[in-house]
């Protein structure tokens, strides 16, 4: 956790200072304009545009280095700390977790949104769970039908389909 | 006709059958629309404000489809606490700081308690703030007028202030967390000069700005569900709640110990929520942070104190009652939801004004009367609906974990309509559930992706109106003593440092 703690200040300020200068870039159709020139009070312009994120990053510059003094100090709790930051029970929830989410992502590009909430809740309820199958089934049919009569019909709010966009296309001549 | 008979008369036009039925459908729509994460009021006002036309055509008036939009806000409002508090996701910016608390409250076997607080004290946050509405409407609007650019900052100074001490002893990361969210606030077109900023990577997505439910979906639906997961290391019930009649009359009298952050809330919220530009939002935040600097136990804020729940409930209630003010007074809208309002009085032929009260009493008082008539509609429906509210928190965790991950997505594209939020706030989780595991505090960010489109604005005009000079925030009479307050409230932390170590060096001495 300690070692956590310095390299996560560290990742910050390095943030912190790419976000002064990203603040400073002039626009593109101005490329005359000196970098960090919007960063100031122009007289009679008032506050330039990169002024507000540009001080704002500076002040998050100073507290990662404020976190920095504290890990150095050892006063903040995970400075102190000896336990490992990600143990093997972490490491494995955020792999299977974090990689149904991911999944979940991919197939909505490629499936849409219903398709994909179906086969996410079979991973999670089905594989991760453990539940049994006609639960599963359950859920998984039940929450995308519901999503489906609440968004795309009772709020006309229509969630991307992919390539299962022609299944549907009956639906929306019954409902919509 | 005096205020008492045109309330009364108000009143009985709001009780008739079919004025009274606009009200509760109007309510009960509100409510799922609110507890839907990334749908709020505004969504089902501006959804549902064509069927009006219908509700015109078939009662003739122009009051009831006013009640049935009036009667929507309100139940999004009551609303907007039901997923804070059973998923932990803030479903709309109003409801961010009652999460603070309303979790912690249902990880520990009190989401009852918090529903109950949250039903009651938005009930009294709504009537209170009706209650001022109706006594003092003409001349508060007036007062709201005189809040420029200056004020409004100062105001929002106030808020940012109010809500240093959040996350707990830490400074730095406190203050980091704040200044990160303003600096993702920034990202997009500067709507003063036109000039994109912070476009990461020439990505267009970044174009549009990044949204607060993005990073408040991200935080509290994803990165706050990965870290349960890995803090509770096994399958249980997120928490086990039984429901009785005997619990819910129970859980009405512990409202008891909330009275203060409802007191405060009902009325900070109403006066906030007058201004033009501020709204609930900022009105909730102020009343979570004042009540919790008011408390006698601050430190157990954030981790289950009911008047963290109390007073934002109450407060963003009373707020979208005040908000209504300047809309129907001065026909300017305090927030969205009371321009889609504002779009519908004009559609309808009405004129938001100074003199709406004297020419139109048949349309205001029924409206008004309505208010009221909404509040109490809005409490029995929310107390009624809280055992299916807690059935939901009795689902072993590996069926509500999914079902949240399912709904922190579909809101998110919901509100937005733009995968590329959905990639963001997927990323924003991650990074959440990362820093988390550090202490980093992540509700200031929240907080201040939020009120920071509304605060730099309000910067960059005044200064410009000053020619740069910062003294206008200190010189005028209303933004003077605000600013002077918010800045004394910011070093107050580092008051009690300095104070705390010469006490600590004085200790051995002694």
């Amino acid at each position: 956790m300690r070692r956590a703690e310095i390299v996560t200040a560290v990742i910050l300020g390095l943030l912190s200072i790419y976000l002064m200068w990203k603040s400073g870039a002039p626009p593109a159709w101005n490329p005359d304009a000196g970098r960090f020139e919007n960063i100031g009070i122009v007289p009679g312009e008032g506050v330039g545009s990169g002024f507000w994120p540009f001080w704002l990053s500076g002040v998050m510059l100073v507290c990662s280095i404020w976190i920095g003094v504290n890990w150095f100090l050892r006063k903040s709790p995970p400075s102190r700390s000896e336990e490992p930051y990600l143990d093997s029970f972490a490491k494995r929830s955020l792999l299977l977790v974090g990689g149904g989410l991911l999944g979940f992502l991919i197939l909505i590009e490629l499936i849409g949104f219903y398709g994909a909430m179906f086969f996410f809740l079979i991973y999670y309820l089905g594989a991760l769970g453990r539940h049994s199958a006609v639960r599963t089934l359950s859920i998984a049919t039940a929450v995308p039908v519901f999503s489906f009569f609440f968004f795309d019909v009772a709020m006309r709010i229509v969630l991307p389909k992919g390539y299962m966009e022609p299944l549907f296309i009956p639906l929306y001549d019954m409902f919509l | 006709m005096d205020i008492l008979t045109a309330l009364m008369d108000g009143l009985w036009v709001a009780l008739q059958p079919a004025n009274l039925g606009l009200a509760v459908l109007g309510v009960v729509i509100g409510l799922f629309v609110g507890a839907m994460p990334g749908l709020g009021s505004v969504n089902g006002v501006a959804i549902l404000l064509p069927f009006t036309f219908v509700i015109q055509e078939m009662t003739g008036s122009y009051t009831a489809p006013m009640i049935f939009l009036a009667a929507i806000y309100y139940g999004a409002m009551y609303g907007g606490a039901i997923s804070s508090i059973t998923l932990g996701i803030p479903g709309a910016s109003t409801a961010v700081a009652t999460t603070f608390d309303g979790r912690p409250m249902a990880l520990t076997g009190q989401a009852d308690k918090a529903l109950v607080a949250a039903a009651v004290a938005s009930f009294a946050g709504g009537t209170i703030s009706t209650v001022l509405f109706t006594m003092f409407a003409p001349p508060l609007a007036s007062v709201a007028l005189q809040f420029g650019d200056p004020e409004i900052f100062a105001l929002m100074l106030l808020a940012f202030a109010t809500f240093v001490g959040l996350g707990g002893d830490d400074i730095p990361k406190t203050i980091f967390s704040i200044c990160f969210g303003l600096v993702l606030a920034t990202v997009g077109f500067d709507i003063i000069s036109g000039e994109p900023r912070l476009i990461f990577f020439d990505m267009v997505g970044f174009s549009d700005g990044i949204q607060f439910l993005v990073l408040a979906i991200g935080v509290y639906g994803i990165g706050e569900m990965i870290w349960t997961i890995n803090a509770s290391r096994s399958d249980d019930k997120m928490a086990e709640v039984t429901i009785t009649a005997k619990r819910v009359m129970a859980a009405i009298r512990s409202f008891a110990g909330a009275w203060r952050g409802t007191a405060i809330g009902s009325f900070l919220g109403f006066f906030v929520g007058i201004l033009p530009a501020a709204g609930a939002t900022p009105g909730s935040l102020m009343a979570y942070g004042v009540t919790k600097m008011a408390s006698k136990d601050p430190k157990s804020f954030g981790k289950g104190n009911i008047d963290g729940v109390a007073a934002p409930e109450a407060a963003n209630n009373s707020a979208s009652t005040g908000s209504m003010l300047p809309m129907m007074t001065l026909g300017i809208p305090g927030s969205p939801t009371t321009a889609v309002l504002l779009a519908g009085m004009v559609i309808w032929g009405l004129q938001p004004g100074p003199l709406l009260f004297s020419e139109q009493p048949d349309f205001v008082w029924p409206l008004i009367g309505s208010f009221y008539v909404s509040n109490v509609v809005a409490l029995l429906v929310n107390l009624a609906f809280i055992p299916v509210f807690l059935w939901m928190l009795r689902m072993p965790f590996t069926i509500l974990a999914p079902i949240i991950f399912v709904l922190s997505l579909v809101g998110t594209y919901a509100a937005y309509q733009d995968m590329f939020d959905v990639w963001l706030m997927v990323l924003f989780g991650a990074g959440a559930f990362f820093l988390r595991l550090l202490d980093y505090p992540l509700a200031p960010a929240v907080l201040a992706i939020v009120l920071g489109p509304i605060a730099e604005p309000k910067l960059r005009q005044s200064l410009l109106f000053s020619d740069g000079d910062i003294s206008i925030f200190f010189t005028r009479p209303i933004a003077g003593p605000i600013t002077i307050t918010a800045l004394i409230l910011i070093l107050l932390p580092l008051i009690k440092l300095i104070r705390d170590k010469l006490r600590a060096r004085r200790a051995p001495a002694g």
